[in-house]
């Protein structure tokens, strides 16, 4: 779609295999993370986003201890909002650290394998395990 | 129209018990039955209310299972699953059935075999209900309270006491709830100094991972005298869907699934929040009881900390929360959690709870899924 050249433009540091982290935008300008088949208005989405070249705001975080199998203990989580052209779209994922509070901007950080896909009860092939965590930006 | 109303009812002892899930689900239906004195075969519809016993017992089609150890050959069967509101949405089919004119006597029971699974296994069973793109990042249903917690102690400058004040209070009242899990009080240091589960909430911030089971027997109103002479109808009953995704939703600190299923139910009921006299909110986690007595109306947005401190939802305060314990000392057997908020209510209006009765003619229970992904809220009456 219309970005995937601005994808490959603003990671030309990164290896070949990193992917986007891809959003949808739809026909009434909201943008979705993840991508869903309708949006809002029922409409298909017009184009992706990559939201990976972005930096976001933390809306809310914890530590997690309490971790299931495969998963990093403790799993420092946040909720972040991205701006994109003046729209606001949110995400979840895995922070760099616990270091932060609600307000700071952070940039998302490719991570090949943010958990193993062999331990938990999800079908490894039925979905990716790599993904964007948040690192704060200085 | 005919009302539907309830007129058994029954709860097994929640907590780690040795049997299995069929074993769980007879144990309840037959005591329900009994309480009514009726038959299995006397049953035209059976519903079974439960979320993952493929999952954590690797036992499936346990509807029909349970069904023919109850002896309610032929009667209708399904298993409900809707989460952990899988007991609400059951109580929403059995009215359905009723209502509809398709039964004139339904069984629910509602129940789950959790405590044979460690944490991390169970924690995984229930997570995986959510989205790949939380899933991957390891997120937990526990770890949307701990970020819940923290937006809306944040946003409202609400006191991290005031949630410790949540399971102080539901643990008070469970120590006279025989059925109950934890039977103990515990005080507000115990709460403020225990284990880290996802930060800002403490180990007592969270209800246990419990066996158990409930049931209720659902008729025509026009009937109820046949089976009983004290018995509670469903006045109101909603349900409605939020986001699968969680960080999709407006505002953290508002779950719309709630205020969605609230506004139908008041609406059927002909009735508003200040009507209701006693509650049962879905206290999974002592955030979520202020999300849903404000999502309910009960109080103002960012309000309803306030109300635990000053002790408006205590036993003896104006608008008694959680008066069974609530999921923090009750147990929380995921499919059987929904019921067993009917069952107190129906208790409560009955006059049957015991040390813990309170004074109310309306009541209400709300069941959450996911985290508030999935929500039903029940209002019921005192029958005539």
């Amino acid at each position: 779609m219309s970005d995937h050249e601005d994808t490959a433009t603003d990671a030309d540091d990164a290896s070949d295999d990193q992917p986007p982290m891809e959003a949808a935008r739809y026909p009434d300008g909201t943008i979705l993370y993840p991508p869903h088949p309708l949006g809002p208005d029922g409409e298909e989405p017009v184009e992706t986003i990559d939201l990976s070249v972005h930096t976001a705001t933390i809306v809310t975080w914890t530590s997690s201890t309490a971790t299931p199998p495969g998963v990093r203990e403790p799993n420092h989580l946040a909720i972040v909002e991205f701006h994109v052209d003046g729209e606001a779209v949110r995400a979840i994922g895995q922070l760099t650290t616990d270091e932060v509070e609600i307000g700071d901007t952070v940039e998302p950080v490719y991570a090949d394998e943010l958990r193993d896909p062999e331990a938990g009860i999800r079908e490894p092939d039925s979905q990716s395990w790599d993904g964007y965590r948040f690192q704060p930006v200085e | 129209m005919d009302r539907v109303a309830i007129v058994g009812a029954s709860m097994t002892q929640f907590g780690q018990r040795d049997g299995w899930i069929r074993e769980l689900l007879a144990e309840a239906g037959q005591d329900c039955l009994a309480d009514a004195d009726i038959d299995g075969d006397d049953l035209e519809h059976l519903y079974v209310s439960n979320m993952a016993s493929g999952e954590f017992e690797g036992q499936t089609g346990i509807a029909n299972a349970v069904a023919h150890d109850l002896g309610a050959l032929p009667a209708y069967t399904a298993r409900i699953d809707q989460t952990s509101s899988s007991g609400g949405a059951g109580v929403y089919s059995a009215w359905q059935s009723v209502a509809s004119g398709a039964s004139d006597l339904t069984l629910l029971i509602g129940g789950e075999k959790m405590t044979h699974r460690t944490t991390a296994e169970a924690t995984d069973v229930i997570a995986s209900l959510t989205h790949p793109v939380e899933y991957k990042h390891g997120v937990t249903l526990p770890s949307f309270a701990g970020l819940t917690a923290r937006r809306y102690l944040h946003k409202y400058d609400a006191p991290r006491e005031s949630l410790g004040k949540v399971a102080v209070k539901n643990h008070k009242n469970g120590v006279d709830n025989p059925h109950a899990q934890f039977q103990k009080e515990v005080d507000l240091e115990t709460v403020m100094e225990s284990p880290i589960v996802a930060d800002p909430l403490r180990l007592y911030d969270f209800c246990p991972i419990t066996d158990g089971s409930a049931a209720l027997l659902l008729c025509p109103e026009s009937v109820a005298s046949e089976y009983t002479n004290e018995y509670a109808v469903i006045s109101g009953i909603g349900g409605a869907t939020d986001t699968h995704v969680v960080h999709e939703r407006d505002d953290p600190t508002v779950m719309g699934g709630v205020v969605d299923s609230g506004a139908i139910a008041y609406e059927q009921a002909d009735l508003g929040p200040d009507d209701i006299d006693v509650a049962e909110l879905h206290d999974m986690f002592t955030i979520l009881e202020f999300l849903q007595s404000e999502g309910l109306g009960f109080f103002e947005q960012g309000e309803g900390w306030k109300a635990v401190e000053n002790g408006v939802t205590d036993r003896d305060g104006e608008l008694p929360i959680n008066t069974s314990g609530g999921l923090k000392s009750k147990g929380h057997p995921l499919g059987a959690s929904g019921v067993a908020q009917v069952y107190e209510i129906y208790q409560q209006l009955t006059g049957n709870a015991g040390p813990r009765q309170v004074d109310a003619e309306t009541g209400l229970a709300c069941n959450v899924g996911g985290f508030g992904n999935c929500v039903i809220t029940t209002i019921m009456e005192a029958g005539q």
